[in-house]
């Protein structure tokens, strides 16, 4: 009987270490991270154009890193959304068991590919590929990171979505089937609004994971830390200048500060998209009468 | 006619929107095999690097990996099966459980390189296990452990409830219930779990970034306090460093197909012990 209490106990204790984790990398982001706003101040930091954390004196302002990470993602969304939430009906609606059981396992696979995997073949194929396709004078920009990115995230939304789809309950179609729509009605007018939540949960999944994806923008983005005014020029979002510049920064130094800084505002924003996504998906099951 | 058309072309659009999807998946696995085939050979496999990485092979980054990746399991597998015994078998609903669940899955969604600014800051730094083996593996697993509970947790909750009932009812108490019936159930399940992780654990970057990796060893780690090389690190420096691009880029290729390979044998292996699991269960 002790030993059963005992047992309970430690598993208790142990199941606490995701939230301790979790604490621990808030509490060293704000540790870290926060002595570079004595420096500079809290809005110079946030919203300085520049970006030189090796001139004397270094400046550091995030916004054009800001804006890197905001107009990848956004480019991200552009070719993952479509293209996932398509394939996610798809795999749902039209595609037979045998079809499905090619399908999903083949979008597994592409989620397990390594992000550097991923970096690599977009800086040796689809850069200089780009480059001569759309006559730009350098492949490595805004466009291919977020063409790379978008095909990142699409098996995260896929799945989601497609997780969600299969969650509407049959009497809704049948229901809209026999009051003489078609399927394609039934399919806009139906099943995507009663997944609608859970479609929602997925693309900000997706969008969590493209504006967290470090090696893959740090090798085809191209690294010019300049705000973007197209999205055929090289830019640098967030997570690359953490993971190009922290090899080089001495440790306690401003620059230092100022890359932890830069990991405290990405967790942040990360932290606020799953919150989000977990509120939206919530709702989503309650909607449908599953369990919460 | 009107709908008809309308749904005729909505469906061609669901067809159309998977073929860039599979286009893509088809041309990087073409490319890196293609590559990559030629020059991975056994002493590609075999032998350390020479003359600057633009010749010999890239055992010790094999070696680093497999290491790194065995560190990140030893340590992120008993906490996070733990973690999914405690929320399956001993208290499934509540307020706690709640905080930890919400935690999990927050975890999961933390950008990679900001466990790599974690594990600098703590196991580096202020623990003082330097850029190493150790400090790599303890923050590739603590990348990994939300997907390891996830999957524990899948694993658990598809042992069907009539089996710990027929062993509680043997008068088996709690915990011989779940070390006896429940684990053993649930281990395909659980395998499929760390088999995921291990290709994650793998084939990441950005979190040993600063923590474990570096350019070139003389030779092979002999202590987990040592740095190491690892297949991913070694990729990205082959591309970024050197004065010899295009035998670089060849070196770069071999790694990467060395880690598809690993990666794909995984998901198989993952996608193979699913679909044996769910026909058992007779789902």
């Amino acid at each position: 009987m002790l030993r059963e209490k005992l047992y309970k106990i430690i598993f208790g204790i142990l199941a606490f270490s995701s939230l301790l984790f979790l604490v621990g990398i808030t509490i060293i982001l704000f540790t870290e991270g926060l002595p570079i706003f004595h420096e500079t101040g809290i809005g110079t930091f946030i919203f300085g154009k520049s970006w030189y954390p090796t001139y004397d004196p270094p400046e550091f302002g995030i916004l054009p890193l800001v804006a890197a990470s905001f107009w990848v993602t956004l480019g991200a969304l552009l070719v993952g959304v479509p293209l996932g939430v398509g394939s996610a009906l798809f795999i749902n609606e039209l595609a037979g068991p045998k079809i499905k059981a090619i399908l999903k396992p083949l979008i597994e696979i592409l989620a397990a590919i390594p992000s550097i995997v991923f970096g690599f073949f977009g800086m040796v194929i689809v850069a200089p590929f780009l480059q001569k396709l759309l006559g730009i004078p350098t492949g490595l920009c805004a466009f291919t990171g977020s063409l790379i990115l978008g095909i990142m995230a699409l098996p995260t939304i896929c799945s989601i979505a497609e997780d969600a789809l299969s969650f509407v309950p049959k009497s809704f179609r049948e229901a809209s089937l026999a009051l003489g729509a078609n399927r394609w009605q039934t399919l806009t007018k139906v099943v995507i609004p009663a997944a609608g939540s859970g479609i929602s949960t997925a693309i900000i999944l997706g969008m969590s994971r493209a504006v967290g994806e470090t090696m893959t923008v740090l090798m085809v983005t191209g690294g010019a830390a300049v705000i973007p005014h197209s999205f055929f020029v090289p830019v640098r979002p967030m997570t690359a200048t953490i993971a190009a510049e922290m090899g080089e920064a001495v440790m306690g130094g401003a620059h230092y500060h100022a890359l932890f800084a830069i990991g405290l505002i990405l967790f942040l924003i990360t932290f606020v998209f799953n919150v989000l996504a977990e509120m939206v998906s919530r709702r989503f099951r309650i909607k449908l009468g599953l369990s919460g | 006619m009107k709908n008809k058309l309308t749904q005729y072309f909505g469906f061609l659009l669901l067809w159309i929107s998977i073929i860039p999807t599979l286009f893509f998946l088809g041309t990087i696995i073409y490319f890196i095999c293609i590559k990559g085939i030629s020059i991975i050979s056994w002493e590609f496999l075999t032998e350390a690097p020479r003359r600057g990485m633009t010749e010999g092979g890239v055992a010790p980054a094999i070696v680093g990996t497999l290491y790194l990746t065995m560190g990140a399991i030893l340590f992120s597998l008993p906490l996070g099966l733990a973690c999914a015994i405690y929320l399956c078998e001993y208290s499934p609903k509540g307020y706690v459980v709640n905080i930890i669940r919400m935690s999990i899955n927050n975890l999961a969604g933390v950008p990679s390189v900001v466990f790599g600014l974690f594990g600098l800051a703590v196991f580096v730094k202020f623990l003082g296990f330097g850029v190493s083996i150790l400090s790599g593996s303890l923050t590739l697993g603590i990348m990994v452990l939300p997907q390891i509970i996830s999957a524990s947790q899948e694993a658990l909750i598809a042992v069907p409830q009539s089996y710990r009932e027929a062993s509680l009812a043997l008068g088996a108490n709690h915990w011989q219930t779940i070390k006896k019936i429940v684990l053993p159930s649930a281990l395909p399940g659980i395998l499929t779990g760390v088999i995921l992780s291990i290709g994650r654990a793998a084939g990441e970057t950005a979190p040993i970034l600063f923590t474990a990796a570096t350019f070139y060893t003389r030779g092979y780690p002999d202590s987990i306090f040592s740095e190491v090389m690892a297949l991913p690190y070694h990729i990205y420096a082959l591309m970024t460093e050197g004065t010899h691009p295009e035998k670089q880029t060849a070196i770069a290729y071999g790694c990467a197909l060395i880690l598809m390979l690993v990666v794909l044998l995984m998901s198989a292996l993952a996608i193979f012990l699913r679909q044996r699991q769910r026909s058992f269960y007779g789902k």
